[in-house]
């Protein structure tokens, strides 16, 4: 039994051993569910297997919104313990092991996954591609995002969850200070899913290089497509840090090396450096697509082009720069001198700028332009004052001085999620409401939407909004209690209910997807928003190839110029196509990634040598493999697209 | 004969195994650190550049352009983080 002890929770609480029972009967009524309706098939050979970019999106996005409502679990936890002054729901290891799982499952789990899930639904349709560069690369992508996000999710019921924050700092993240398995899954579980993006990365960048539809110069890209592609060059300079970082880490913790101990030459310090290296990037990783996503629901829904294409792109490509030249504004009171943090001062402010010419561009576009009121573009509208505060307050913390008294405050927590919900999250929200027409074939009711809107902004504005204030009066983040004197006890319960509407807010959404997919019809047409970009070009929902056609490109808004202008998109005969083949490899390496990973947060390691064995062999498999893909032939082209209305286009 | 015989990639060798040479001198000759760690940074950059161009062949399809901006940007970001992480941590600490 001693063998088995070692998978124990640590600091077990009533609550752990409930959701241990929780997550077993789920996972058994799934697997019976499935086996019940006779799934498996259908699962392995359409999902487990699949290459195609879309259904890679869909999975990106299902992960995503579960991993939300995870991350939104621990984020209810934490504001109900803090809502009165000394409260004693959870302890304070308990509440540590939260907050560090709630911001690694929301930047790592949610966030990036949601990113990736539009990229991998919009830019090749907005491209006019059938695919993207290497789709197998892309399913193995997911799979190792999928498997270090399971990996991470088990930490809380197998061993103990890492509680040495999303940052991770050493010396507290060493085995000194952090003795359970608990900073070993943050390890390599991010090690793991980080590997998924940085593959990802380099997928879009040759996706968008190589497959754009004839005519469409860079200067002719959607933004969507141009701010995933910015954003995938940030991936591809930012994440190799983060890799190294955390192998680093990962060897100090299980083989003693000293990288970044306080003794034996080891450099606590280096870690922030690099990761913060790492996370500033990420930051913008998360928000460029998230401005991509507004453009083109601003633009559609001002039914008008965007105002100022070249300095939109002009200013990301700023943006990317700059996000390099930042990082020490994460740490100015680490001890460094008044010069080093001048110097990163300047910089950070400096990002404001291309920034706030985005802004300026959004507002330019919606003057004049004829604006429908549509869930989608409630939130781009909602973004653009709220995510203006978090900028302000942005501005306020890259003053180095008065940093050392916002620093590691409430008012520094509100800043994040000023930019991060309003920026990151309403993208989301209001790319899943304009998109999902196109993959699901019926649209969401606005109603609901715009109650799930106004429910999740006002949460928003009363759950963070008051924690500037507590924080200029001194109460610290990752702090699990108070006392009543501090006078933090009014503003903080004010902050649990905005999070409860918030939370509502998120239950009214998944209301509304299941309402919607019982009342909402079917025949909506190609282009319900009457929208400008190629991916309404194409039926809904997209079949296999996307195009019949390649189509013919002539500006950035070639289908607006098809409806409006009389620009033909599809000229010519119909030929055969080439599509990628499914391939299962992908899903196994997914699963034997999750049993090294496993095994080395364990220190199992011989478990560990065969599993790395495995995915060499997996990859000398698909070295000698030759697969040359399928064509669709034209006889098949024809019968699919006569089943669309109106016939092949 | 001529087009079929490598005659850039086997310069290309030569000058590398010369490069490697040159490394090795920092080992089992005695100079002071300074001098080795330049020795050793200037071959090293330029092995790497003489890999990407002559045996990966950059610069040679139409994609030259942005493998080169690509590398130059990789560049300058390596400078950038590289210089950064000196000063924070030890120049001005
Ligand atoms: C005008 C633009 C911005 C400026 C000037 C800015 C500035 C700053 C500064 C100086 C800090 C560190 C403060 C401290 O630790 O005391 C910080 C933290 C942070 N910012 Fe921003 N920021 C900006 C935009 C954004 C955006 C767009 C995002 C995300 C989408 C973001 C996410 C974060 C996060 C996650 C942290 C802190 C994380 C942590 O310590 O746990 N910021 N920001
Ligand atoms: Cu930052």
């Amino acid at each position: 039994m001693e063998f088995f002890e070692r998978f124990a929770v640590p600091h077990p609480s009533p609550m752990i051993y409930a959701s241990m029972v929780a997550i077993g009967l789920v996972v058994i009524g799934i697997v019976f569910g499935i086996t019940y309706f006779k799934k498996w098939g259908y699962l392995w050979r359409e999902w487990f297997t699949t290459v195609d970019h879309k259904k890679i999106g869909i999975m990106y996005l299902i992960s995503a919104l579960l991993m939300l409502f995870r991350g939104g679990a621990d984020a209810i936890l934490m504001r109900l313990q803090l809502s009165s002054p000394d409260m004693e729901i959870l302890d304070a290891q308990h509440y540590n092991e939260i907050f560090t799982t709630h911001g690694v499952v929301m930047i790592i789990f949610m966030a990036m996954p949601f990113i990736f899930a539009f990229m991998n639904l919009v830019v090749p349709l907005q491209i006019g591609a059938r695919d993207v560069a290497f789709p197998r690369l892309n399913a193995l992508s997911f799979w190792l995002f999928f498997a270090g996000a399971m990996l991470f999710n088990i930490s809380f019921v197998v061993g103990g969850s890492p509680d040495a924050g999303w940052t991770s700092y050493f010396p507290l993240a060493g085995n000194d200070f952090s003795t359970s398995v608990g900073t070993n899954y943050y390890m390599i579980a991010i090690q793991i899913s980080g590997i998924g993006s940085l593959m990802t990365g380099i997928n879009m960048i040759t996706t968008i290089l190589k497959m754009r539809a004839p005519g469409m110069t860079l200067m002719k890209m959607p933004m969507f497509t141009w701010s995933a592609f910015i954003a995938n060059v940030i991936i591809v300079f930012a994440f190799p840090v983060l890799t190294i970082a955390l192998l680093m880490g990962t060897t100090d913790r299980l083989f003693a090396t000293n990288f970044f101990t306080t003794t034996n030459g080891g450099m606590d310090m280096l870690w922030a450096n690099f990761f913060w290296v790492w996370g500033h990037p990420e930051v913008y990783i998360l928000i460029l697509p998230a401005f991509g996503l507004y453009s083109e629901i601003i633009s559609t829904f001002s039914s008008r082009n965007l105002y100022g294409y070249k300095s939109m792109v002009g200013s990301m490509v700023l943006i990317s720069l700059l996000s390099f030249l930042v990082w020490t504004h994460h740490f100015f009171t680490m001890g460094q001198g008044a010069l080093t943090n001048s110097i990163f001062s300047v910089t950070t402010m400096a990002i404001a700028v291309p920034t706030g010419v985005k802004i300026f561009n959004w507002l330019f576009t919606m003057y004049k332009g004829k604006i429908r009121f549509t869930v989608p573009m409630l939130y781009s509208i909602g973004f653009i004052p709220l995510f203006t505060v978090g900028g302000v307050t942005g501005v306020m913390l890259a003053m180095s001085a008065a940093d050392y008294q916002f620093h590691n405050t409430m008012f520094l927590v509100a800043h994040f999620h000023n930019t991060i919900i309003p920026g990151v999250v309403f993208a989301m929200l209001a790319g899943l409401t304009y998109y999902w027409p196109k993959f699901f074939g019926f649209m969401l009711n606005e109603k609901i939407g715009k109650w799930s809107f106004w429910l999740l902004s006002v949460g928003f504005v009363l759950a963070f909004f008051p924690m500037y204030i507590t924080g200029l009066d001194g109460q610290a983040r990752r702090m699990y209690t108070y006392s009543e004197a501090t006078g933090f006890g009014p503003l903080n319960l004010m902050s649990f209910f905005g999070a409860a509407l918030m939370a509502i807010a998120f239950v009214t959404i998944v209301y509304n997807i299941l309402y919607s997919i019982k009342n909402s019809p079917r025949n909506i047409g190609n282009d319900p928003w009457d929208a400008r970009s190629l991916e309404w070009a194409t039926h809904t929902p997209v079949p296999e190839y996307n195009f019949a056609r390649l189509p013919q490109v002539a500006s950035s808004e070639a289908y607006w110029d098809a409806k409006k202008n009389g620009h033909k998109l599809f000229t010519g005969e119909l030929k055969d196509i080439h599509m990628p083949n499914n391939s299962g490899v992908p899903f196994i390496m997914g699963i034997i990634f999750f049993v090294a990973g496993f095994s080395f947060i364990f220190a199992l390691w011989v478990p560990a040598v065969i599993a790395l064995i495995g995915i060499f062999a997996c990859m000398a498999l698909r070295s000698f493999e030759l697969d040359h893909g399928r064509h669709i032939h034209v006889k098949e082209i024809k019968e699919i697209e006569s089943q669309y209305e109106g016939g092949a286009k | 004969m001529k087009e079929l015989f490598p005659a850039k990639q086997v310069m290309g060798l030569v000058f590398s195994l010369v490069l490697t040479l040159v490394a090795l001198l920092v080992h089992f000759t005695d100079m002071s650190f300074a001098v080795g760690m330049t020795i050793l940074l200037v071959t090293a950059f330029i092995q790497a550049f003489l890999q990407l161009v002559v045996f990966m062949h950059a610069g040679e399809s139409k994609d030259g352009k942005a493998i080169y901006t690509n590398v130059f940007y990789g560049f300058i970001i390596a400078l950038v983080t590289i210089f950064g992480s000196l000063l924070i941590l030890i120049w001005d600490m």
